[in-house]
């Protein structure tokens, strides 16, 4: 039998890491639909879920990838999902069921040109808002974007972790250049390997109200066949699940979905500066975009420029006082992006006109190269 | 009764995953069987049953209704079929008859519809059947024999809708429309679906149409995975 | 070394990403170095120009894309035509000699000429393993991996296939040295 963790080094692609970073977080479902650039996922998964006891369907469109996902993770298994903005399109009607009957579920969106089909076989970071916006309705969602093949691996088990703590989707939202490309992966032994897994109730089967939360915001869940009987609606409902129409009703729930992001982000968010201490000039960017920006700035060093980057980890939510702290001393805010402008409009509410904020858009379908970048910074520097 | 799982679309018959004192799940327009299938494969164990109307399982849902049979999941879907979408008024939908009146052909439908049971069989299903909400004893008869039967069930009820299709095309009452119901349907055990006569105003054949074997997909999962377990 | 970059260019389905997995590999896993391989995804995997590129470096690789490539390994004509503008100024260029015909390139630039293909035929009696002649040569004259590692890499890249591809390995490390010893400086 094959083990679910394949504790060791290999030389392999992020794509492949997701999918491998799912297994080791426990994941043993996986619906999907085949699209380019993230269908090795699908592929690594149909290979190794069946070996290792799990189930992989390939279902007959993305709407139906991730209605089954949900319901594969309410009849108790860990699930996921993988596709690229296209797909993301389809999946947005269901991601908004899965926040409303708070479902824990990873979705990595692989994402490429757009709009429309676009650009299947190029990088693009073109759904950060997509991601945050897609569905319906107020919510709050999770969505991690990784800069290495190392952390498709890393932020997979971690986005699991996340949805299963906050009964909330999360998605990893990778570009096609950490898709693609192939690094070094390194595997912990599993019993290093942190795993959270959701709060079940405490209380007999009479006494559970399946959406009475928490002094966290977040309600113990139970799952299918576990003789609690529980009933879940898409529909506005109180705390027995049962849809209630009225104004106090969505009172109780449409902020708590919210709030049980926005005030345990600091249990969520997550960044990381480089040479930010000193930092005149702050150089914002994420994904495979932000190896473009350490080079960059490695080389701006070099010459004496006080730059230094800030790359948020996680996207939502936003890591809003990581980014102050690390702008404390920033003249010049510049954000890079693989996109016509998204993160940008998140970055300018955190340093709201206090010092200039520049964009550096980029939709052809590469990143920047580290002296196009440099030089796109000091044009809008001087 | 632990291992029932009632799920649901959207529509008048959307609600009835409630009315259960066992797991239930009430999705989105269109999407309950697309989660059975997942409830199904990712616990094999567990028994969905899915209830809904034509508009939510055969318009915004045909493509998971096809292909669900096509894979033969475990599951029982249950179509409550009133030829029209009744929550939102009374729209015509994939099964309005042929000229009938509703708000959104106000002229007469011009669209050819659904024959349900053609549909199921064609796609791949089990057991197929068709009942009027007056067969309840029959009906009760063909869900219990479905639900001990493993893969794709598909069970049709012909319902009344008193207050919008039934009253635009001049049916009378729930009460008229069920002495409709009895005059003109004939029950016909093993017809061909495709044969499986639907009109409203002058016949609808009803019966237990298929009832076949076929390996079950969840089944094959396992038997596929035990296999590549042992390697 | 602080950071080498390769190309390998030909046409879909002549083992091209493979052959770059094998050599990011070699480096990565066997050499313990620092290694990032792409490939440019185009909508064709046969029979069109593709190619496949590694960075290797001694440190922790930020840009993880190919700027001016220091080796290019090119097995076909259309490969080697369209990928050869923007070489490093003193870069290696190892042509399979039976499939490419060496056109006029950049002062300054080594190229070595590799009967992989003939090798392939005649002496492996198997044209497939003709990239990974190619891989030996491209050890042999580069030096950017050591042979040790890439033995590894083909032998875990061709499980059933591993004394073929090793013998076709080390036959390419043959024509490499006999390359150098035949090469001149293009002025």
């Amino acid at each position: 039998m094959q083990k679910a963790v394949l504790t060791g080094e290999r030389f392999t692609q992020g794509d492949i890491a997701a999918a491998e970073g799912a297994l080791a977080a426990g994941c043993r479902f996986f619906a999907g639909y085949p699209i380019t650039p993230a269908t090795e996922i699908a592929e690594r998964m149909a290979y190794r879920l069946p070996r290792i006891g799990g189930r992989y369907i390939q279902m007959e469109d993305e709407i139906a990838s991730c209605t089954a996902v949900v319901g594969a993770s309410y009849a108790g298994v860990k699930s996921m999902t993988a596709t690229s903005g296209p797909g993301v399109s389809l999946m947005n009607e269901t991601i908004g069921l899965a926040v409303m009957t708070e479902t824990p579920m990873v979705l990595v969106n692989v994402m490429r040109g757009g709009p429309s089909t676009g650009q299947p076989t190029e990088a693009s970071q073109s759904d950060i808002m997509q991601a945050k916006w897609g569905s319906h309705g107020d919510y709050e969602i999770i969505a991690l974007i990784p800069s290495s093949v190392q952390e498709m691996f890393d932020l997979t088990i971690q986005a699991f972790n996340l949805s299963e703590r906050f009964r909330v989707p999360a998605f990893v939202l990778a570009d096609e250049i950490i898709g693609h490309m192939r690094e070094r992966l390194v595997i912990p032994p599993e019993d290093e390997i942190e795993i959270v897994n959701r709060k079940k109730p405490t209380v007999p089967p009479e006494e559970y109200l399946p959406f009475k939360a928490e002094e966290d915001l977040v309600p113990p869940m139970a799952t299918f066949g576990e003789g609690y009987h529980f009933y879940a609606t898409g529909l506005t409902h109180d705390e027995r699940g049962y849809p209630v129409m009225d104004e106090e009703a969505q009172l109780a729930l449409v902020p708590r979905l919210c709030d049980k992001i926005r005030k345990n982000a600091d249990k969520i968010t997550r960044a990381e500066n480089t040479e930010t201490e000193d930092a005149e000039i702050l150089l914002v960017a994420y994904g495979g975009e932000a190896r473009t920006a350490l080079r960059a700035v490695k080389d701006a060093r070099a010459n004496g420029i006080k730059i230094g980057l800030f790359r948020p980890i996680s996207v939502w939510p936003f890591p809003k006082e990581q980014l102050k702290e690390a702008a404390a001393n920033a003249q010049h805010v510049v954000v890079a992006e693989l996109n016509y402008g998204q993160l940008v409009g998140e970055v300018e509410r955190v340093i709201r006109n206090e010092v200039p904020v520049h964009l550096i858009p980029r939709v052809c379908g590469t990143p920047h190269t580290p002296d196009e970048l440099m030089k796109e910074i000091r044009r809008r520097i001087n | 009764m632990d291992r029932l799982v009632v799920i649901s679309g959207i529509g008048c018959t959307g609600r009835a995953s409630g009315y259960f004192a066992a797991d239930s799940y009430h999705t989105t327009h269109g999407r309950a069987i697309a989660f059975a299938s997942g409830v199904k494969v990712a616990n094999p164990d567990l028994k969905p049953v899915v209830i809904s109307g034509d508009g939510d399982l055969f318009a915004i849902g045909g493509n998971h209704f096809i292909h669900a049979a096509r894979r033969n999941v475990d599951m029982l879907v249950l179509c409550v079929n009133n030829f029209n979408y009744g929550m939102t008024g009374g729209q015509m939908g994939p099964t309005t008859p042929d000229s009938a009146i509703t708000v959104t052909s106000p002229d007469g439908n011009i669209e050819h519809p659904f024959n349900l049971v053609s549909v199921a069989a064609a796609s791949g299903a089990v057991f197929v059947a068709r009942w009027t909400a007056l067969h309840a004893r029959r009906l009760t008869k063909s869900i219990e024999k479905a639900l001990q039967k493993k893969g794709f069930k598909f069970i049709e009820v012909i319902s009344p809708c008193p207050t919008l299709y039934d009253r635009y095309n001049r049916y009378g009452s729930g009460l008229d429309v069920m002495k409709k119901y009895r005059e003109i349907s004939v029950i016909r055990n093993f017809t061909d679906p495709m044969k499986a006569e639907i009109d409203y105003r002058t016949r609808i054949v009803c019966g237990e149409f298929v009832d076949t074997e076929k390996p079950e997909f969840t089944d094959l999962l396992a038997q596929q995975s035990d296999r590549l377990q042992k390697r | 070394m602080a950071r080498t970059e390769i190309r390998l260019g030909g046409l879909g389905g002549q083992g091209v990403i493979k052959s770059a997995v094998i050599i990011g590999e070699a480096a990565s896993i066997h050499d313990g170095k620092e290694a990032v391989q792409t490939a440019s995804y185009g909508p064709e995997s046969r029979g069109s120009a593709c190619k496949a590129e590694v960075i290797i470096s001694d440190a922790p690789i930020d840009y993880p894309l190919v700027l001016t490539p220091h080796v290019m390994v090119a097995l076909s004509n259309d490969a080697f035509h369209k990928y050869k503008e923007d070489l490093s100024k003193e870069a290696i260029v190892i042509i399979d000699s039976d499939l490419v015909k060496a056109g006029k390139i950049k002062a300054g630039v080594r190229l070595y000429q590799v009967p992989a293909a003939t090798t392939a035929h005649q002496v492996l009696k198997n044209p497939l393993v003709t990239n990974v002649v190619m891989l030996g040569a491209f050890t042999a004259i580069s030096k950017a991996v050591t042979p040790e590692a890439m033995r590894k890499a083909i032998a875990n890249a061709f499980p059933k296939y591993k004394e073929l591809n090793l013998r076709a390995f080390d036959e390419g490390m043959q024509l490499g040295h006999k390359a150098m010893e035949q090469s001149t400086t293009k002025k």
